[in-house]
């Protein structure tokens, strides 16, 4: 049973071959079987979802549900979840319960779905690796020491271990696209401002974009008609409905003009990755589209110019988390300084502390015309080379990572070697350009991912292509081994 | 050598919105601590801004009212720094584009000249809650520092002078220019004492004649007409001691006690903070149509510069009375309609500027109490006779308290006035025939003594009659009967 796909679910719960109430107790089942192996999830919510299930069940019994009723999912524990915990990964937030759900959430709650938990992620988001969770790392089901990615390494991992079908996710510089590409799965990262951010906990409020991961583009599909829309809470947010994104997925790509950026093939990536992507745009012209060579001359100042505005921007989202209304008070204060100093030096991290002194820094009295005015600077023109661009072309493809999954602990010691993890995805997020990672092949049985970048709005071609894609291809099947169950 | 006091203003002015400048939470003053603080104003994770609407209503209005430029294009930056009264950790507020920019105040002094005092800009920003320090206690009784976010978020236009004022009365002035302005506008309720209008001084001295600004220091949160003048006053006195002592001025940010009438240096730690500006990622740029502009201006209401220019040609009032009666807008507007339904705008300008304005005086409002209606009827009455000017005012001060109508008055206490000749002639003979003395004295005094004296008699007739005797016909007759006798 939970071999079945998101679309797969939905047939049958539409053609009572079992009920929603059937698969998710059994995913809770697998969960519990299999999860301390993987510690993809940092809360499991299985009362709750026994009880949606139920009202799931009188919703499809009456008819008329929406597509997604009854389907079993969970949600990045970066998106707060009215009575249950939400961590976002951090000690600082070990104890904190929102009296709100996001919009996100809610939209899935309204159509029916069940929350299976809360899943593991990068402290705040910041991290590629997993490793930065405040609840231990998450494993990758391709190998035992194999980091999932990050930050949504939790929901990619349970999608890949096929304890959930989907998960929802966030991206602010690659967080959905690399974990997807390192454990087979697909995610998509939409226009930003396509779906709402209200109730995600912001790390770097012009970046974070939520989204979903998901074993094929169908599903996606499916999850992203849910999650797309207007909400007068996020005033970043486009005044645009959602649409049904399942409705394009079939139409021909022929005639597409596919734009290859040169600088995404440069040193640095590895050469079977280099393979198995020209193996895949191979396919494409096989359905039809043609390959065009292009330029996205300021790629590599992509990356620095991240960290600039990415960590200017966290270091003040993250000044709220002070001790004083909620989350992680330090034991005894002596005075206010104390409790400040404290509270956030004993609750936050490490990477979360780097980024909040990168972030001060470039943001203080002296440096901000140096740093983050000119990060300003340079992101309009990284954007100005995808605005070029895509005069020429449909759409844009090349790898979603530079290398396969890293061992754990591998790049802890390097800083700046776990960022150029997300060196090939940074630049969509700057412009504000949707990004989706597929499974297009395994180096040394590790999965790695062809990443499509659409122009803005243009999720619904993104998906198509990668639909195509999967109806010629079986990567995306690809299954990693499972453990033996926990005892 | 003569000193020059050189002052600027920033005026914080909390505007009349029913709810936050980001969120729906509500703006009322005084409700139970922390039940006007939704998830938003606590800066719960996950939560974001939405820009209000009504806020940026308000803030136009006030830029068209001082013909200031209105920017079509305005951001939001975040002002970061800890407190715990600042839920998020930084305060949301306009730096480099603010949504007002330079226009000009027009105050009158004292001695009736006016001048023009030029404004740098108004931006929008939100306020802090209130930390309570020494009021709250723990369960143990242990003091505590407690919180309130009621006020969190509230909005407020900041409204920053040039420094063009030349000494405590001209800010005294300006401060009330705006005071009237906020409240002709509808935009604050301009209560000082709920610190809905308060201000920072920027205050230096230097000789006069000289082109260069002295050395400043800034006043922080004056929340009185008067503070303002006394903490001008002391300030620019201690800065002219130091510098004639040969001494050297300090850019600081400086509190005025009032209780000593000094101003004290704040602590350094508190001033020198790096607050890290930068445009909100979380909010667009506010960006205002020709269309809204244009919508905002039809719906400015007629100024008080306007409007007094106005009284003083079309009702032929006294600048003076014009003045008086244009300082609030209610006041204002009242006069005109007692104006206009009596057809005596003289007489409505005397009564609302006299009578009435001590009646309130007393009674410590600054809103006419007595009806449109009320004040309306009583000057008809007093116009066609039926009760005299001197009634007239008691029942004015009874209108203070009731909402009796004049005829209804008149009628409960029987002070129609009388100018029945029959009744007259009756206590005219009376008092002729009771005051024999004076009457001897009148009849020989010659015609210019006679006039004076015959006010005695009048007096005693109206006397007689309660007061209810129409003078007008008494000093008739009585001049009648008594030269009669000559």
């Amino acid at each position: 049973m939970h071999q079945f796909t998101i679309a797969e679910i939905i047939r049958g719960l539409k053609n009572k071959q079992f009920s929603s109430m059937e698969i998710t107790r059994h995913l809770l089942t697998r969960i519990t079987q299999l999860d301390s192996h993987y510690n993809s999830f940092i809360t499991v919510t299985a009362e709750q979802a026994l009880a949606e299930a139920a009202s799931a069940d009188k919703r499809l019994a009456e008819g008329g549900a929406p597509s997604m009723c009854g389907v079993p999912i969970a949600h990045k524990d970066i998106f707060c979840t009215t009575a249950v915990r939400t961590s976002c990964g951090s000690k600082m937030l070990d104890n904190f319960v929102p009296p709100y759900d996001a919009s996100v959430v809610a939209s899935f709650k309204h159509c029916g779905s069940i929350s299976l938990g809360k899943t593991n992620m990068d402290e705040f988001a910041m991290g590629s690796s997993n490793e930065n969770s405040h609840y231990g790392a998450t494993i990758n089901p391709w190998g035992n020491n194999r980091v999932p990615g990050g930050s949504s390494g939790g929901s990619a991992a349970a999608v890949a271990a096929r304890l959930l079908p989907g998960a929802t996710a966030s991206d602010t510089g690659g967080s959905i696209r690399q974990p997807a590409a390192l454990t087979n799965t697909t995610g998509l990262k939409p226009t930003y401002g396509r779906i709402s951010r209200w109730g995600m906990v912001a790390f770097a409020s012009s970046l974070d974009q939520a989204g979903p991961l998901a074993r094929n583009a169908e599903d996606v599909a499916h999850m992203l008609s849910v999650m797309a829309g207007a909400d007068v809470r996020d005033s970043t947010c486009l005044n645009r409905p959602s649409q049904d994104y399942t409705l394009g997925l079939n139409k021909s790509v022929n005639g597409l003009k596919i734009g290859v950026p040169k600088e995404y093939f440069s040193a640095g990536l590895h050469p079977e990755i280099a393979v198995r992507i020209e193996a895949a745009l191979k396919e494409y012209v096989k359905l039809g589209a043609e390959l065009i060579e292009i330029s996205l001359p300021h790629t590599a100042m992509a990356v620095p110019t991240y960290y600039v505005i990415a960590s200017a921007e966290a270091s003040t989202n993250l000044s709220r988390f002070d001790g004083v209304r909620y989350g992680y008070r330090c034991n005894n204060p002596t005075n206010l300084r104390d409790l400040y100093k404290r509270s956030r030096g004993e609750a936050f991290g490490e990477e979360v502390k780097r980024r909040i002194l990168i972030g001060s820094y470039v943001l203080s009295a002296g440096y901000y015309d140096a740093y983050y005015k000119k990060a300003q600077q340079v992101r309009r023109l990284i954007k100005q080379d995808f605005v070029d661009a895509f005069k020429r072309v449909d759409v844009i493809m090349g790898p979603t990572t530079p290398t396969p999954a890293f061992a754990l602990g591998e790049k802890n010691a390097d800083p700046i070697a776990m960022y150029l993890q997300d060196i090939y995805t940074i630049a969509a997020s700057l412009s504000g350009l949707p990004g989706m990672s597929v499974p297009c092949g395994l180096v040394n049985g590790l999965p790695v991912g062809l990443q499509i970048i659409g122009n803005y709005l243009d999720e619904a071609r993104m998906l198509n292509l990668a639909h195509q894609y999967q109806q010629v291809t079986d990567w995306h099947q690809a299954e990693a081994a499972t453990p033996a169950p926990a005892a | 050598m003569e000193w020059e006091i050189v002052v600027g203003l920033e005026v914080h002015l909390q505007l009349a919105t029913k709810s936050k400048l980001f969120s729906g939470a509500s703006t009322t003053f005084g409700a139970v601590p922390n039940t006007q603080a939704c998830a938003i104003d606590l800066a719960m994770p996950g939560t974001l801004p939405t820009p209000n609407e009504a806020a940026f209503r308000l803030a136009v209005l006030f830029g068209l009212a001082v013909n200031a430029k209105i920017n079509q294009h305005s951001v939001f930056e975040r002002k970061n720094y800890f407190y715990p009264d600042l839920p998020k950790g930084y305060q949301l507020t306009q730096l480099e584009h603010p949504i007002i920019g330079a226009g000009i105040i027009d105050i009158t002094l004292p001695d009736g000249t006016s001048k023009p005092i030029r404004l740098h800009h108004a931006h929008l920003e939100e306020d802090a809650g209130k930390s309570l320090h020494e009021t709250s206690f723990t369960a143990s009784g242990r003091e505590m520092s407690a919180i309130d976010l009621n006020r969190a978020g509230t909005p407020l236009l900041e409204i920053v002078s040039e420094p063009d004022m030349r000494s405590a009365a001209e800010a005294v002035a300006y401060l009330k220019k705006i005071h009237i302005l906020a409240k002709y506008l509808g935009i604050s309720d301009g209560d000082m004492s709920q610190g809905s209008l308060r201000c920072d001084a920027n205050i230096s001295v230097r000789i006069k004649g000289e082109q260069q600004l002295g050395t400043r220091t800034e006043i922080k949160n004056i929340n009185s007409f008067r503070f303002v003048a006394k903490a001008i006053n002391v300030e620019a006195r201690r800065q002219i001691d130091l510098l004639e002592d040969g001494g050297t001025l300090v850019q600081e940010t400086r509190l005025y006690d009032a209780d000593k009438n000094e101003t004290r240096s704040m602590r350094t730690k508190e001033v020198a903070n790096d607050y890290r500006y930068f445009p909100c990622p979380d909010l667009l740029p506010v960006e205002l149509s020709d269309e809204y502009i244009a919508a905002r201006q039809r719906e400015l209401p007629e100024l008080p510069d306007a409007r007094r220019t106005r009284f003083e040609s079309s009702y032929q009032l006294s600048t003076k009375d014009a003045t008086q009666l244009t300082g609030e807008r209610t006041t204002a507007e009242y006069f005109e309609s007692v104006a206009k339904q009596t057809g005596e705008p003289k007489l409505a300008a005397n009564w609302i500027t006299g009578e009435l304005a001590a009646l309130q005086n007393r009674a410590e409002v600054s809103v006419p109490q007595v009806t449109v209606e009320q004040l309306t009827g009583l000057i008809l009455r007093v116009k066609d006779g039926t009760i005299s000017g001197k009634i007239a005012k008691q029942l004015l001060a009874q209108m203070m308290d009731g909402n009796d109508d004049v005829d209804t008055l008149i009628a409960a206490q029987g002070l129609k006035q009388v100018s029945d000749s029959d009744a007259i002639e009756k206590l005219v003979d009376e008092v002729i025939a009771a005051n024999s003395t004076q009457v001897e004295n009148y009849l020989r005094a010659d015609e210019a003594k006679r006039a004076k004296m015959a006010g005695f008699f009048v007096g005693q007739v109206i006397k007689a009659s309660r007061g209810q005797g129409n003078p007008k016909i008494i000093g008739q007759m009585l001049k009648q009967k008594l030269n009669a006798r000559l």
